[in-house]
């Protein structure tokens, strides 16, 4: 309290002030609303102030960056509507090929139509093409159903990551019951897995009603993943034996796949893991156990440290060299296998950023009601760290559809990989083959990649929830 | 706010002991951040803590229920004994009940979400229950109508109202407030103090920190004051505002009451 009279210095004018009309509510002045209300503002207002000699100049300045700017985009726009339809070769006479295209300087649009079933499937058989088709059409159908599908989401996730994989592997690769219908083998293979699968289910039940301790309720959902992953294992010949025995699949072998099939079988490998991967690994990294902490580390930053190119040359150069003679472990896999430990250390760097993110409070109201630490990290950490980094992961996304061009230097061929194998035919070597061939499939990635933007925008909003 | 004279008939204390903390001592690194705290809260009292800035008022009531962990005495909530043992902090966890001055709701979440999170993971209760228990809080702290929004779509005492719900959805034996009220505009203090009054009212044994002395004078049956990680004084609150011992709650109280 303060008991010093205060002297304030005295106001000379008028203070009162009493509001006795309403003031009308306007229409905005006319340079501010319609589509002429646009251009103006975004296009003429900034060359059109004469008043002083500096912004004469700055106007004339901004008047040619426009004109320059104007021109450039109409130039660009003409060049390639000029190559890719006004000088084109729409068609091809019967065998007529590269000399079709020859007599016109623009896009060779019968090469991609001649070449287009290699550039989707690769060299795979096409009596068994179809297993292909519905493995995408199964995969359209699902991520459609994630974006628009009215109910049961949670339930189509689970299928597209547990089961889709599944039934992937089966149709692209097959696992025939061999001629002489011996069954055995099948179920050789299966009993293992079944019985490694049973014993991680034991410890993982034992674990999770804490039977086990504080450190083995920690490890429940690993061993809990491990239980599924096994499972999928053990799952798989039966499986397979059911769909052979109904359909009579041939093995297809993974040198046969190539183009868009093995970029998106690639791809969404890396996706599938690398999400649930990089969100353990993020979560190891933050973790107050020493070990848990620094295998983290050590693998994210060993991981991240390398330039994927030269693991996977080193996967299929050096690899043969350690592994005994007559082992092939299937270049494909292996490649895989790479792209998905690269994206890993990727999204774990990404979601810890998410998760670095959220305040404490979130924590503490989730332990303040019960939660373990799992359900914490499930319930209420992660969803609301990933969509916070939505637009990071899509980055990663992204990135990783692309870098799975980079396999094509061990002799996969990728989408990029199989149109710079064609290019070599002969048969259709014209000036323009190669850049009607390489627009096509900039195309095709820029569509892929185009749609998981837009997807990442629509999630943004979706889950938006700050203000509704 | 009116004084009720006559004490409701709930609001009475029974000898079970509810809380015991027994000399218990608290560092953060080489900060003593609390002294030799020994404190029994028997089942249904409401015990107001106040106490100046930093004096370790939240650092004591979140050790109650081991957001913080407490290195020498001992803490027994409701007969369980808090160690390190996972499952009990887990047990505790879910018996006390917590409400932050931040509210701390889920944002990602629905208002009737936040509230049947916890009893459908932590007490396992089907989620038709879970729901019907949710609806029947939210009613009690008036704003049912808001069950399907978000928690950003809600004003702050709405907010400190639906994580006040979202406790009692637990069902839990002892609620602890900190500083309920502080991050709340004047308008709306009222209507989070008549919500916890109303659950003095009903028996629940509450620990709140508070500035709120009208609240302490109405609805505490012990105001508790803390300065510099000590447990300085205690009392009744006609005595403890009428006649404060200490000359550091003397200080205290002309500072938060004398304007
Ligand atoms: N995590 C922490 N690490 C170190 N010091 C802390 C931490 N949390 C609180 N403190 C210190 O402990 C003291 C007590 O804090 P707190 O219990 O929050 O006080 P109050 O709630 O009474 O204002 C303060 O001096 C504060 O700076
Ligand atoms: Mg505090």
């Amino acid at each position: 309290m303060i008991d010093r009279p205060v002297e304030y210095p005295a106001v000379d004018h008028e203070v009162a002030y009493l509001r006795t009309e309403e003031a009308p509510t306007l229409q905005p002045p006319g340079s501010e609303i319609g589509f002429r209300g646009w251009l103006w503002r975004n296009i003429f207002a900034s060359m059109a102030d004469y008043t002083s000699a500096p912004a004469a100049v700055m106007s004339l300045f901004m008047t040619a960056i426009t004109l320059f700017t104007g021109y450039a985009i109409v130039w660009m726009a003409w060049t390639l509507l000029d190559f890719t339809v006004f000088s084109a070769t729409f068609t091809a006479a019967e065998g007529l090929k590269r000399d079709a295209c020859l007599p016109n300087p623009g896009a060779c649009w019968p090469f991609i139509e001649a070449k287009w079933y290699q550039f989707m499937y690769g060299f795979y058989p096409p009596e068994d093409v179809w297993r292909v088709n519905v493995c995408f059409a199964v995969l359209a159908a699902g991520i459609g159903w994630l974006i628009f599908g009215p109910s049961h989401r949670g339930k189509v996730a689970a299928f597209m990551l547990f089961g889709y994989p599944v039934l992937a592997y089966v149709l692209l690769n097959g696992m025939p019951v061999e001629d002489n219908g011996d069954l055995g083998h099948i179920f050789s293979g299966v009993w293992f897995p079944a019985i490694v699968a049973a014993v991680l289910f034991a410890g993982w039940w034992l674990a999770d009603a804490g039977r086990l301790g504080d450190v083995g309720s920690a490890f429940a959902p690993v061993l809990l993943m491990g239980v599924i992953v096994v499972a999928i294992f053990a799952v798989l010949p039966l499986v397979t034996m059911a769909i052979d025995l109904a359909l009579g699949t041939e093995v297809v072998e993974t040198n046969k796949w190539g183009g868009l099939t093995v970029t998106l079988v690639v791809a969404i490998a890396g996706i599938v893991v690398s999400l649930p991967m990089g969100m353990l690994l993020a979560l190891g990294r933050r973790s107050s156990a020493p070990i848990i902490k620094w295998s983290s580390i050590i693998f994210i930053e060993v991981v991240r440290g390398i330039p994927l190119i030269s693991v996977l040359f080193f996967a299929s150069a050096m690899l043969p060299y350690f592994l005994e003679p007559g082992v092939d472990f299937n270049k494909l896999l292996r490649a895989m296998i790479g792209v998905m430990l690269f994206a890993s250390a990727y999204m774990a760097e990404v979601i810890r950023g998410g998760l670095q993110a959220m305040p404490k409070g979130q924590y503490e109201g989730g332990m303040s009601l019960g939660l373990s630490y799992w359900q914490q990290m499930r319930l209420i950490i992660m969803p609301q760290a990933l969509t916070t980094v939505i637009p990071g992961i899509v980055n990663t996304f992204i990135g990783l559809f692309k870098d799975t061009t980079l396999v094509l230097i061990i002799s996969i061929f990728d989408l990029l990989g199989i149109l710079m194998a064609t290019l070599k035919d002969p048969e259709w070597a014209t000036p323009t083959t190669a850049y009607t061939g390489y627009l096509t499939i900039a195309l095709i990635y820029w569509i892929f990649c185009f749609g998981m933007s837009r997807y990442s925008v629509h999630m943004e909003r979706k889950l938006d929830r700050s203000h509704h | 706010m009116q004084m009720t004279d006559t004490t409701p008939p709930n609001m009475t204390i029974s000898d079970e002991k509810a809380i015991e903390i027994s000399q218990m001592n608290k560092w953060y690194g080489s900060f003593h951040v609390l002294r030799d705290i020994n404190l029994t809260v028997y089942r249904g009292e409401r015990i107001v803590i106040c106490g100046p800035s930093g004096s370790g008022k939240s650092t004591m009531i979140r050790c109650i229920n081991a957001l913080e962990e407490h290195q020498d005495g001992t803490i027994v909530v409701d007969g369980t004994r808090l160690t390190s043992d996972l499952k009990n902090i887990d047990k505790i966890r879910s018996e006390v009940g917590m409400c932050f001055q931040h509210f701390n709701l889920f944002p990602h979440l629905t208002i009737l979400e936040n509230c049947t999170l916890a009893p459908i993971w932590v007490r396992k209760v089907p989620k038709k229950e879970a729901v019907e228990t949710a609806m029947h809080y939210l009613e009690k702290v008036k704003i049912p109508d808001q069950a399907n929004k978000y928690p950003g779509q809600l004003s702050g005492g709405q907010q400190q109202r639906v994580a006040i719900a979202r406790s009692l959805c637990m069902k839990p034996r002892v609620m602890l407030f900190d500083e309920p009220t502080s991050a709340l505009d004047p308008e709306m203090i009222k209507e989070v103090l008549d919500t916890m009054i109303e659950l003095a009212e009903e028996g629940m044994t509450m620990l709140c920190v508070t500035h709120e002395m009208g609240f302490a004078r109405q609805v505490a049956n012990r105001v508790i004051f803390m300065d510099r990680g000590q447990i300085v004084e205690q009392n009744e609150p006609e005595a403890f505002f009428n006649n404060p011992q200490s000359d550091r709650t003397k200080l205290f109280l002309s500072q938060i009451l004398g304007h």
